[in-house]
């Protein structure tokens, strides 16, 4: 069995009285997706932010290739390789793709940029994430929502990423453009990258991850590998099963 | 790699999950290629450039007052167009790096003339070389370009404001120090200083009615469009003015960036201060008041948008162009020279529609 490349145990995060994160345990090993849903309100964004370097965990464990690890910054678990691409991208919408692309980490010979072997290297590593591009000089503004996530990811991997941590990347896609994300998150996988995919939406979860953690106010109320649970099964649990049986009753009676 | 290939080199699927790969597939397969993308070709970026436009315009505007007023086209009426456009472009240059960076800078114009006047109250007041003058301006333009710079990036106040708040202070000052020093609103007789011959080759020579201002545009246009298209400063001044925030989150000095552009527009002040102080040999204190605008409009006119993110320095350097040949040749060309003020606004007009809609036709497909 292959050592997970980042692993929480038991872990939680407190603001002043406020319990956001209790107990929550989740893994990733390379090559795998691990699927965090969650409802709104469920410490998902607090999840990531622990994840990703910017709140340490008060208490529990964080396991990186087996070791205690204690990030102190994005840019510390940037260093281990697990990148984090947010809802916003970080890209600028009027700049050509290959400038957003190589943003902070231009390479350069003698102090100057090299558009053409830049714009190769974006071609190609687009490419290798199914992505054609027509032309890495148009600006990232031209490009779809799902292509726009697909750059982002593609940096990531580009720059050394081991693990990608994807904050909602179908949430403000439309049905084909989610399909496209989710087809660059299997691609992912077969590169033998570790993904933490964070969602409330279990159609977009289901057929792309091995491992699902379920959050419900803070806490871990499921956690199953994909043989252990079917979609139906799924989206009862995460919307609160019983309580979701009696809301259909509910609207029923109402729909008379 | 379509979906079906990934389904086959994973064997160990579930059935369930093949089901909702096929969907999914389905979903997906169309995406690649999207056939209501407009495709950008090499020449149709070329003819929707903002140095393409406003080069179309500059060749206009020649044509148009060479045909009316012949003598503009002489070699005295270019050098004559050229004088005002090259200082103007000197700054427009700068302002455009500012403004691609997101920010404004007001106190541009007031700068000009600061500087002249602190090179020309140092040198005579202090009785010394005229080259120290000059450096001593130098190190106050730097100093008024941390400030702003500072100020706009800790407080993250509109640079509108803090440079306003500049430019009258500097205004002032100009005013109540030159007439407490010297009694007079011009300081002269520079020329009679040590140093000045030298500093005059540099900053106050001409050439057949040519100034040497414009080998100083020249090669700073040359410079701002190397920096800009061709060095990483460039790529981050783009990123701050256009995501200033996710340019911080992989790895942008974003305060650097701010801090230096302001910095570059305050030395291009000290620069044409330098070039009008020695050329004159002597400093007046309302010199460069409310220039600061025709920077911005010459800027504008060259493709910058006021939003920041994008422009061009080579734009902005033939926005100078068109300024001063509008400038020189509508009283040539027999309007009154008030005239000049309301085709400039009107040009401005044009650009700013220009502008937004190249900015709308390249984002056409977001989101």
């Amino acid at each position: 069995m292959t050592t997970p490349i980042l692993e929480v145990r038991n872990i939680s995060k407190n603001f002043g009285h406020v319990r956001a994160l209790q107990d929550v345990s989740c893994k990733v090993k390379a090559g795998e997706v691990t699927a965090v849903l969650g409802d709104n309100g469920a410490g998902k964004s607090t999840f990531i932010k622990t994840l990703s370097g910017v709140h340490p965990p008060d208490s529990g464990e964080f396991l990186v290739d087996g070791e205690p690890t204690r990030f102190s910054s994005p840019r510390a678990a940037l260093q281990r390789g697990i990148a984090t691409v947010y809802q916003d991208l970080a890209l600028a919408p009027l700049m050509p793709i290959w400038r957003n692309f190589f943003l902070g980490s231009e390479p350069t010979q003698s102090g100057f940029l090299t558009p053409h072997k830049s714009k190769d290297i974006v071609v190609d590593e687009l490419g290798k994430m199914g992505i054609q591009i027509r032309d890495p000089e148009q600006a990232v503004g031209t490009l779809s929502g799902g292509e726009r996530q697909c750059v982002a990811i593609a940096r990531a991997v580009y720059f050394g990423a081991r693990v990608l941590i994807l904050d909602e990347p179908t949430a403000a896609l439309g049905v084909r453009q989610s399909g496209v994300v989710l087809k660059y998150i299997i691609q992912a996988r077969e590169r033998g990258l570790g993904v933490i995919f964070i969602t409330h939406n279990p159609n977009h979860a289901y057929p792309v991850s091995d491992h699902f953690v379920l959050l419900q106010r803070g806490r871990t109320i499921g956690d199953y590998s994909k043989a252990q649970i079917t979609i139906a099964d799924l989206a009862q649990q995460m919307s609160g099963g019983a309580e979701l049986e009696a809301l259909q009753h509910e609207l029923h009676s109402i729909g008379r | 790699m379509t979906m079906t290939q990934n389904l086959n080199t994973a064997n160990e699927t579930p059935p369930e999950k093949d089901k909702a790969l096929a969907g999914l597939a389905h979903a997906a397969a169309p995406a690649g290629a999207d056939d209501r993308l407009v495709q950008v070709g090499r020449i149709r970026r070329i003819f929707m450039s903002p140095e393409f436009g406003s080069a179309a315009a500059a060749i206009i505007v020649f044509i148009g007052f060479s045909v009316i007023a012949p003598p503009f086209a002489s070699q005295a009426g270019i050098g004559n167009f050229l004088d005002p456009a090259a200082t103007l472009g000197i700054m427009a240059v700068a302002v455009a790096l500012l403004m691609i960076g997101g920010e404004f800078d007001l106190s541009t114009g007031v700068m000009t003339g600061s500087t002249g006047l602190v090179t020309a109250l140092v040198t005579t007041q202090l009785n010394t070389n005229v080259w120290f003058g000059i450096l001593a301006s130098l190190v106050f333009a730097v100093a008024i370009g941390l400030l702003n710079g500072i100020l706009v990036h800790k407080t993250k106040l509109p640079s509108f404001i803090i440079t306003l708040g500049t430019m009258f202070m500097l205004w002032g000052l100009n005013y109540a120090v030159t007439t407490n020093m010297t009694h007079q609103v011009t300081v002269s007789g520079v020329s009679s200083y040590t140093g000045f011959d030298s500093a005059k080759a540099l900053f106050g020579s001409s050439v057949g009615g040519f100034q040497v201002s414009l080998i100083w545009w020249i090669v700073l246009t040359a410079v701002g469009v190397v920096l800009l298209t061709r060095t990483k400063i460039g790529n981050w001044i783009a990123a701050v003015g256009g995501n200033a925030v996710g340019a911080l989150a992989v790895g942008v000095p974003v305060a650097k960036v701010r801090v230096g552009l302001f910095v570059g527009t305050a030395t291009a002040a000290w620069l044409v201060g330098q070039l009008t102080v020695i050329r004159y040999a002597s400093a007046t204190v309302t010199t460069g008041i409310g220039a600061e605008f025709n920077f911005i409009i010459a800027a504008v006119i060259g493709g910058c948008l006021l939003t920041g993110g994008a422009g061009s320095a080579l734009g902005a350097s033939i926005g100078a162009l068109i300024f001063g040949m509008v400038q020189q040749g509508m009283p040539l060309a027999g309007f009154p020279s008030e005239l000049f003020k309301f085709f400039l606004g009107a040009i401005l007009l044009i650009a700013v529609f220009i502008n937004l809609y190249l900015k709308k036709k390249s984002q056409a497909v977001g989101s």
